[in-house]
């Protein structure tokens, strides 16, 4: 899908099915489409505390599904600015819209520069293709 | 369609190719209706699918929708990785009832037993279904993980004039649900007069079928076990009625862990008893009385003294699942337990879980708290099954 302002709104990804998307110093993260179909039916989703610093590849969140339970891990490092609390309330959002209104938590970087060091969406894709 | 790896031959005895993946006779028939398929007991089989056409107007497909699909109409499994095998010969019940505590000499023709191979140290080696077909002619199913364990178990303690066949020609497939028996009823009206725990040998839409009704759901069904060459035809006859779709290993073990059934490896094993995993019922009356067969002592000093631990069911309080391997703590912060088994509820859209707590916790009420994730997770003991048994009787 295309962006209509890349500058500010690309959207980058992880090997551990993390979708980033950068609006100004702040990135929002969630888990991709192809992570939620994997998983399956997610029942519970338990984010981190506001304020919470992490390292780059910290476990910082849990996805259940019905068949197991999935880590998820801070893409890049900084400061937890604020939860999605309503896909804590609904999982169920996850299945419906994972890569928009069901995002997971929002990150002040540390660097902003470090966002360049993730999958751009066509090596993603990819990636995802060569599992 | 893929058809998995391509079969190689484990000739050294330090070669570390992994043993072969086992496919089962249906295979390419659940590749075809959208089955996601995994390794489990060495076998290739769905742990849940992806429904297209017809099917996908029945059920979304995934764990939980065809879990509650099983709970509200019929859903067919394939089990065809577990163990089948006769046990043939006039002492053939003799020689069975030897090695577990059920009464299979008094197993009338017609009818099936849950029962359980024991070690010496009263410990669980497999949990087993045993029909009697006829009076010197015994069907078995065993686990898939334990089949190759328990067939020279069986077969290291049968007297001259007892053979042991394992069946490598059959796959096994159950009809779960409350329409379970509306739906044989159209194959073959004979399967609804089987009671339940009956087993008949019966023709299914014109294929030679061996039929009990039981399984592992906590519903009303059927277990069938078919010839291999027929198991397509027999699967596609069952789909052929509106109210039935094929469902996965997911959803197999959510309903198994809803009714309160054990899964050997995770709630019984060789380190457990009978006694502790709450199944003294599988220990026959007249046994009671002898207690001879293996670990028949050391059980029924649990049996007089009471065990230090109970298989128990708990509810954790909010949504996170307690996952098999949790430790149990009480609320003093002393050691009570693990799970053994825990996952989501689809029924009751809520955490369940089963595991073995310490005697004095081990009340319906009691509250405990569940490690999950260092964190305590406050749950409480209740009674299972966590959804109520829906048999025939």
């Amino acid at each position: 899908m295309p962006f209509t302002d890349q500058s500010h709104h690309e959207t980058r990804f992880t090997k551990e099915h993390e979708w980033v998307r950068m609006e100004g110093d702040i990135a929002t993260i969630g888990i991709t489409e192809h992570a939620q179909e994997a998983l399956g039916d997610i029942v519970f989703i338990e984010l981190p505390e506001v304020g919470r610093v992490l390292e780059r590849d910290e476990a910082c969140a849990v996805v259940e599904s019905v068949k197991a339970a999935s880590d998820v891990y801070a893409p890049l490092a900084g400061t937890v600015v604020e939860i999605n609390e309503p896909v804590v309330e609904d999982p169920v959002m996850v299945s419906k819209d994972a890569e928009g209104t069901a995002w997971f938590f929002k990150l002040r970087l540390a660097d902003r520069a470090s966002f360049a060091s993730l999958m751009d969406e066509a090596a993603y894709k990819a990636f995802v293709e060569s599992l | 369609m893929s058809r998995g790896p391509p079969l190689v031959e484990n000739s050294l005895p330090d070669d570390p190719t992994p043993p072969p993946l086992r496919t089962v006779p249906l295979d390419a028939w659940h590749r075809a209706l959208g089955g996601r398929m995994v390794v489990f007991a060495g076998y290739s089989l769905p742990v849940q699918y992806d429904f297209t056409g017809n099917l996908a107007a029945r059920c979304r497909g995934g764990v939980m929708a065809e879990h509650l699909h099983c709970r509200a109409k019929a859903a067919l499994f394939d089990v065809s990785h577990m163990g089948q095998a006769w046990l043939t010969g006039p002492a053939a019940a003799a020689a069975l009832e030897a090695l577990v505590p059920g009464d299979i000499i008094g197993l009338r023709p017609g009818r099936q037993r849950y029962t359980l191979l024991t070690n010496e140290a009263g410990g669980i080696l497999d949990d087993l279904m045993v029909s009697r077909i006829a009076p010197d002619r015994l069907f078995l199913v065993v686990n898939a993980s334990r089949k190759e364990a328990d067939l020279a178990h069986i077969e290291a303690a049968l007297p001259d004039g007892v053979n042991l066949a394992p069946i490598e020609d059959r796959a096994l497939l159950a009809l779960q649900g409350p329409l379970a028996a509306a739906i044989m009823t159209r194959l073959a009206p004979a399967a609804t007069s089987l009671p339940f725990m009956g087993s008949a040998a019966l023709d299914l839409a014109g294929i030679p079928c061996l039929v009990s009704r039981s399984g592992y759901t906590g519903e009303d069904g059927f277990e069938i076990s078919v010839p291999a060459d027929r198991a397509e035809a027999l699967a596609g006859a069952l789909l052929a009625e509106d109210e039935v779709v094929p469902a996965g290993l997911g959803a197999r073990d959510s309903l198994r862990l809803e009714a309160g059934l054990c899964l050997y490896g995770n709630d019984i094993d060789e380190l457990t008893s009978p006694i502790e995993a709450g199944l003294g019922w599988a220990i026959g009356k007249r046994r009671r009385e002898t207690w001879d067969f293996p670990g028949g002592e050391p059980i029924a000093d649990q049996v007089r003294n009471a065990p230090s631990r109970l298989r128990v069911g708990l509810r954790p309080d909010g949504r996170a699942p307690a996952r098999a391997g949790t430790m149990i703590v009480a609320d003093d912060g002393t050691e009570a337990g693990f799970v053994t088994s825990g996952g989501f509820s689809p029924t009751l859209n809520a955490p369940i879980a089963m595991g073995y707590a310490r005697r004095d916790l081990a009340a319906p009420g009691t509250s405990l708290n569940l490690m999950v994730r260092g964190k305590p997770l406050s749950a409480q003991i209740v009674p299972m099954p966590f959804v109520p048994h829906r048999y025939i009787r």
